[in-house]
């Protein structure tokens, strides 16, 4: 016990003594939660939006008010011509053309249904889409109000609910993918590299001739790093909530008791790359290429992992992150219990041995 | 003289390769051993053996009392070691380097903190207790880091090439650190380049090829060679050597 507290003692002198690591550690959670929050904004804003309404009604008229009003849109006002409104979109000056079928309350008062197009620029496929989906929800609205009001049949066209995420917000999709991928690269880069700068140095020589079992160095080294992965994943919740106003919904021990278990997983990822580089630049490449990448491209953070093909699809399952990211969107956004997350626990309970394993295997092999 | 070190047949093989091939020696209790050879030629794995980090293929032996094979736990109670490269940590202060390896080797605070505070005063490091180690000179680092690895009073301490790249005037206060040490009874098991080093040692070995082909006190091995120098009957030795650099 002696060994062990004298050993985590001289690792937070480590940690403390380098303020530039140190630095990076604490800032990482940070400037990535304010860049994926505000600078990389997948939400579709300012939409220049031109309505065409050949014959204008209460309706008509209701509809582009609301369409105004939206603080997502930019509206440009009304064209008098559909080739007017062409001429706009070959500019690139529009976005979404709305464009009202003639006599539309007449129609819809008589016959129960009228037509509105909705005319998106998608040339960015992305936007246009979005921007369509709102003005479909916004109309569908303002049906929905009319039927009340008016007692009225009219038909619904659409229908459109973003659950759990009504505004669309893209930090709902961030926040967990940001905890998956910054503990993954504290966990890993620094467990790993703090391994093999001992045995670069030197030191580790020193300290396998010495009494200290491996077990305990081992256990003694990752201490340290579970305090700053468990701090950092505190700054990223408290971000999330307090700037990015990303509720969490679900038991909160619940939610720390993933975070445990991720970060054990992280930190006995960073174990097994040391037990397979001897340089601590090789330590940095192989943790970052083999942390980093998957959890950015296969963990669904970024992308739909239903949209991957069906082999990237299958990588995906061994990505530790992917998991996570699972896990995190169910508690903490949808406000799941434990019912619904115990399979995704059990896997990064089952990633954690087997990388254990893995890492004593190799350690063994190099003593003999 | 009690013998601290008794190894026979000693070997590691790497795949096809024999880095250590049957050596057999003896150490007695408060000897100099020099544990000589050119690069490659299977000092380090040698020793590596003797401290139990490394497990033989082959041979058998015991040191400070304990088999090499099954007892190497306790082996490591009973030794110290300095590796080739410096081996404390330079981004800990002086006193904490010395906590910290007293506390791995097991000693109370109490006694660590008188140990300590007589150490720094014997080493003339007083005002030094708070610096970090990275900011000592070279030569003073290996004085810290022998003291530390004797800070335990081991009953062997083995050294591997101690004195790299320190200046001749801090390795004459080196050595006069390794015979104050002999003097309290610890065994000094050390292996260097330096062939006026070897002259310092009571007996020196030779190895080759991961043989040991001579060992004896260095004025038996230059009459031997009839060699008016170690360096010479050293040079003679690794002249047979097949392995190259």
């Amino acid at each position: 016990m002696k060994q062990f507290i004298a050993f985590v003692h001289k690792e937070f002198y480590h940690i403390f003594r380098d303020n530039r690591t140190l630095l990076v550690i604490l800032g990482m959670p940070v400037v990535e939660i304010l860049l994926f929050g505000f600078a990389i904004n997948m939400e579709v804003q300012d939409i220049r939006v031109a309505v065409y309404d050949p014959t204008p009604d209460t309706f008509t008229n209701g509809i582009a008010e609301r369409i105004q009003q939206n603080a997502y849109f930019n509206y440009l006002g009304k064209v008098y011509s559909m080739e007017e409104m062409g001429e706009l979109m070959r500019k690139g000056k529009l976005d979404l053309a709305v464009v009202f079928q003639q006599n539309f309350q007449e129609d819809l008062v008589h016959s129960g249904d009228a037509a509105v197009q909705l005319l998106s620029n998608s040339s960015d496929p992305n936007r246009g889409s979005i921007a369509v989906t709102y003005a479909t929800a916004i109309i569908a609205g303002y049906q929905r109000e009319q039927t009340g009001l008016m007692q009225m049949p009219f038909q619904i066209l659409t229908e459109n609910r973003m659950i759990y995420n009504p505004l669309m917000k893209s930090s709902y999709m961030f926040v967990p993918g940001i905890m998956g991928l910054v503990l993954m690269i504290i966990c890993t880069i620094m467990t790993s590299v703090s391994i093999v700068r001992e045995k670069e140095r030197g030191t580790m020589e020193v300290l396998l001739a010495s009494p200290l079992k491996q077990g305990t160095m081992i256990f003694a080294k990752t201490i340290p790093y579970m305090v700053i992965s468990f701090i950092d994943f505190i700054i990223i919740l408290l971000l999330s909530y307090f700037v990015l106003d990303v509720p969490v919904n679900g038991n909160l021990l619940l939610f720390f008791l993933i975070a445990i278990i991720y970060i054990a997983l992280t930190l006995s990822y960073g174990l097994t790359v040391s037990t397979l580089v001897d340089k601590q630049v090789n330590a940095v490449i192989v943790s970052a290429i083999t942390a980093m990448v998957p959890v950015l491209m296969l963990s669904g953070m970024i992308f739909p992992i239903d949209n991957m093909p069906m082999v990237l699809q299958a990588l995906s399952t061994i990505v530790p992150a992917r998991w996570f990211i699972e896990a995190v969107r169910k508690v903490m956004i949808q406000g799941q219990g434990l019912m619904m997350v115990w399979k995704e626990i059990l896997i990064l309970i089952g990633m954690i041995l087997f990388l254990l394993v893995v890492t004593i295997i190799n350690t063994k092999k190099r003593l003999e | 003289m009690k013998k601290v070190i008794k190894i026979s047949n000693l070997t590691k093989k790497f795949g096809n390769f024999t880095a250590v091939d049957h050596i057999s020696f003896d150490v007695e209790e408060g000897e100099i051993f020099g544990f000589l050879g050119a690069n490659g030629a299977g000092k380090t794995t040698a020793m590596q053996m003797l401290c139990g980090i490394s497990m033989p293929t082959a041979g058998e032996g015991t040191v400070a009392g304990y088999d090499i094979i099954k007892e190497n736990e306790l082996i490591k109670r009973n030794i110290g070691y300095m590796s080739q490269k410096f081996s404390l940590y330079e981004d800990l202060k002086v006193w904490e380097n010395i906590r910290l390896f007293g506390g791995i080797y097991g000693l109370t605070d109490k006694v660590i903190s008188t140990k300590t505070d007589e150490l720094l005063k014997r080493l003339d490091f007083k005002d030094e207790r708070n610096t970090l180690v990275k900011y000592l000179p070279l030569g003073w680092k290996q004085k810290l880091a022998f003291s530390v690895a004797i800070f335990h009073k081991p009953k062997i301490v083995f050294m591997d090439e101690p004195t790299g790249g320190v200046d001749p005037a801090m390795r004459r206060q080196f050595w006069e650190m390794i015979y104050e040490a002999a003097d309290q009874g610890i065994t000094v098991f050390v292996t260097t380049h330096y062939m006026d080093e070897a002259e310092y040692c009571n007996r020196v070995s030779i190895m080759v090829d991961g043989r040991i082909d001579a060992l004896d006190t260095p004025a038996k091995l230059r009459g031997h060679f009839n060699a008016g120098s170690m360096d010479e009957v050293f040079r003679q030795l690794a002249r047979k050597a097949k392995r190259g650099d």
